[in-house]
């Protein structure tokens, strides 16, 4: 055990002494790995926002029918009658223009704007739901709706979050692929590094091996830079990352407040920053542990 | 505690480098490999030191055959051998001190007990105050003695040697030879290889005379 130990701080330290031997290439080399890894990272933020932003929104299309600011209540029953035996309606309520006043107020955002205003400027409204989600047969309920007495305007709304999820899958998948082939391109180009530190080590491994050096011993320390250039390189990418973000979110916070609203773009979570370091290191080490096998063999002794 | 019987080593090609090679070496003696270059001298000495396998007959080095090991037991059957190579094999990106310790960080010895070892080889040779200095500023006898620290830092009981005195002048050959003697008189088994007939062998020693592959006058003294 204790024997493993050094071994294993032996190739530790020999990695950290080189790296240090060429404090440039090695900043350049965690720099390019950085900026790979920083643009799914990037990519993946930027969809988690918008998915968090569209999150408490509806996401079934619906038709707000706004009724007429002088319309009475028997009135408000014939129309709950015409649209309980419509065919076309799955579902509906009526909100009351009381309750959707209270209801405005309370939402986040807005407090400061319904703050401003004396009298409740909301009408009495109806949400309805269509049993086709088809958006042709949706708009065609919603002009006949807009015909019925009393409405004084019909509104098909939500279309645009459907669009905006169905962008947001797609959002998810590009960033799997992009992470995917960045991913890829860190194995070879953390591998070709490898393999050059194994070209210019080449009389050493030689050596160690005649001399009785298991081949475990020769892969361990490029196995160890490997796995610290990848852990650097995934370092170096949530550092970018921290630095894009802190530099939009200052123009964000500017649009946002024109909008009453305290939205900010969020930074990766613990968990999320630990996935994107780890899987930077793994990626070093499959990088290394490839080159090292497919280089040490070349170098055979016997 | 070295044995060879019948061992004959082909290379690709159809090349017969040794044949038919059969002899016993005893623990603590001291012998002498010679022959004409090409004779098969390193080959010997490779297949000795589990460099390279035999094609033919069987190697037994301490009770273990050598043609039958694993792989993966290589390793630890070359580390009973002390190597001085023809070509000395020195890595000159590295200082005297950290040429000796490879071997032993090879062992996982490190740290104050290495650099112990490491100077008491190196003190054996005569290259103690060198230790800083980079192999490519020492002389040609001096890095055969840096090859010969190398080979017996980790105190193996078997230190074989290729052609060490091959491009030294006679004094410096003869101090090389007498630091082999000194490990022999030491109770390490010492086993070298030299084209060099004449002169350097002491009376004392066994001498094993290759011919074109072949073993020629087993055991017998020089005259």
């Amino acid at each position: 055990m204790k024997h493993w130990l050094i071994q294993h701080r032996e190739a530790f330290k020999l990695i950290i002494g080189r790296m240090r031997h060429t404090p440039l290439a090695t900043l350049m080399m965690l720099g390019v790995m950085g900026a790979m890894l920083s643009l799914p990272a990037i990519l993946y933020v930027s969809v988690d926002n918008l998915s968090r932003f569209s999150g408490g929104l509806e996401s079934e299309p619906q038709i707000t029918l706004f009724l007429d600011r002088d319309t009475k209540p028997d009135e408000v029953r014939q129309l709950d009658q015409r649209l309980r035996a419509h065919a076309a309606v799955k579902e509906y309520r009526f909100v009351g223009r009381e309750n959707a006043w209270q209801e405005l107020q309370k939402s986040s955002g807005l407090g400061d704007v319904t703050a401003g205003l004396e009298r409740n400027p909301l009408p009495d409204a109806f949400i309805v739901r269509t049993s086709s989600a088809d958006p042709a047969a949706m708009e065609q309920l919603q002009k006949e709706l807009a015909q019925w007495p009393h409405i004084e305007h019909a509104q098909l709304d939500a279309a645009w979050i459907k669009r905006l999820y169905a962008l947001l899958e797609l959002g998810k998948k590009a960033v799997l692929v992009l992470a995917g082939l960045l991913g890829f391109a860190l194995v070879a180009v953390i591998g070709n590094t490898i393999r050059l530190q194994i070209l210019t080590q080449r009389e050493e491994i030689e050596v160690s091996k005649l001399i009785g050096a298991t081949d475990r011993f020769i892969r361990r320390p490029f196995l160890y830079a490997g796995t610290l250039h990848g852990l650097g390189g995934g370092v170096a990418a949530w550092l970018m990352l921290a630095g894009v973000l802190y530099l939009f979110n200052r123009s964000v916070a500017d649009l946002a407040q024109l909008y009453a609203s305290d939205f900010l773009l969020h930074m990766l979570g613990l968990r999320e920053s630990l996935v994107l370091i780890a899987g930077a290191a793994a990626l070093g080490w499959t990088g290394a542990y490839l080159a090292v096998s497919r280089y040490l063999s070349a170098i055979e002794t016997d | 505690m070295i044995k060879f019987d019948q061992v004959g080593k082909r290379y690709p090609g159809g090349y017969d480098a040794l044949r038919n090679i059969s002899f016993a070496i005893e623990k603590g003696a001291l012998t002498f490999i010679t022959g004409h270059s090409g004779a098969g001298k390193s080959t010997l000495l490779k297949l000795i030191a589990a460099i390279e396998r035999p094609t033919g007959g069987t190697v037994l080095i301490g009770n273990q055959n050598v043609s039958t090991l694993r792989r993966a037991a290589i390793p630890y059957m070359r580390r009973k051998f002390g190597l001085v190579f023809q070509d000395h094999k020195l890595l000159y990106d590295r200082s005297v001190f950290d040429n000796v310790a490879l071997p032993l960080h090879i062992n996982g010895i490190v740290g104050s007990e290495a650099a112990k070892r490491v100077r008491a080889a190196l003190d054996k040779v005569g290259l103690l105050a060198r230790e800083k200095a980079m192999p490519i500023a020492l002389s040609g006898g001096e890095q055969q003695r840096l090859a010969i620290a190398r080979a017996v830092v980790s105190r193996p009981a078997i230190l074989i040697a290729d052609e060490p005195t091959g491009n030294l002048d006679a004094d410096c050959a003869a101090d090389i030879i007498a630091l082999f003697r000194s490990f022999h008189q030491v109770g390490v088994t010492v086993i070298i290889a030299t084209h060099d007939a004449g002169g350097i062998i002491p009376s004392d020693a066994k001498v094993l005379r290759l011919d074109h592959g072949e073993l020629r006058g087993d055991g017998g003294k020089t005259s």
